[in-house]
């Protein structure tokens, strides 16, 4: 049944749907430092969107990304190498010393102290983390769907 | 057959006995016997990092050796996966 095509009402609904899901996935990674969320969840968002897209379009779109695994891997090896260079930037202090916080360079605004809305630059290698493990779960979890829903399972 | 049924019950019993004496030596909400931690992080977090989000702070920035690991047992677990479905022969 998955890989059938589901009806047109599915596929209009993921298709109206496509665009809000992206871009509440891209919000969750970088909004990371400021609301709820962060890498991880808004990952899963963005493969969730990819699930949707196989579900409801079915094998014929889904073989057009048969044999892409491979650029999904690159991402993948490219957000945990990003993560962990950012990582060593601190090192003059520490691993994963927080080396952009506070200052006057990118990502460096200071907040106040208690509840406030905050700034986008701000939190000095967090968000630029929070991208890195976006990419990263976003491209694993893409990679892995893509993967299982191409695999032959008998000669057809 | 009994014997095992009664000894169960008593089992059954038991534990949630201990569940309930347990359940009345708890603290009170928002009340942690152990609170240095969450203090510092609360009164220094913002100041130290920038960031608004302290989960954030933590995960990414006091903890982030602990999310390196996370990520990369992610890494190996889409590995493995790459390792089981690949296609032989084409």
């Amino acid at each position: 049944m998955i890989g059938s095509d589901m009806s047109v009402i599915v596929k209009t609904v993921v298709g109206i749907l496509l665009v809000p899901v992206m871009v509440f996935g891209f919000y969750i990674i970088v909004h990371g430092h400021l609301s709820p969320g962060g890498g991880f969840p808004g990952g899963a968002v963005l493969a969730t969107l990819v699930a949707m897209f196989l579900v409801a379009f079915g094998k014929d779109k889904a073989r057009k990304l048969a044999g892409r695994e491979g650029l999904f891997s690159v991402a993948e090896s490219i957000g945990l190498l990003m993560f962990g260079l950012i990582a060593l930037v601190g090192l003059s202090f520490t691993f994963f010393s927080n080396s952009l916080a506070n200052t006057s360079y990118y990502f460096g605004m200071s907040v106040p102290f208690g509840p406030n809305p905050g700034y986008l630059l701000s939190g000095g290698v967090v968000p630029i983390m929070n991208i890195a493990v976006g990419l990263e779960v976003a491209a694993a979890l893409t990679a892995i769907l893509v993967l299982m829903f191409n695999y032959p399972k008998e000669e057809e | 057959m009994c014997k095992m049924k009664a000894v169960r019950v008593l089992t059954l019993l038991a534990l949630f006995a201990l569940l309930v004496f347990t359940s009345t030596k708890l603290h009170d909400f928002g009340m942690p016997s152990h609170a240095a931690m969450d203090d510092y992080f609360i009164q220094n977090g913002q100041a130290e990092t920038g960031s608004n989000n302290i989960v954030a702070a933590i995960l990414f920035d006091y903890r982030g050796l602990d999310t390196l690991g996370e990520a990369s047992v992610l890494f190996a677990a889409a590995s493995g996966i790459f390792l089981l479905f690949r296609r032989f022969g084409k």
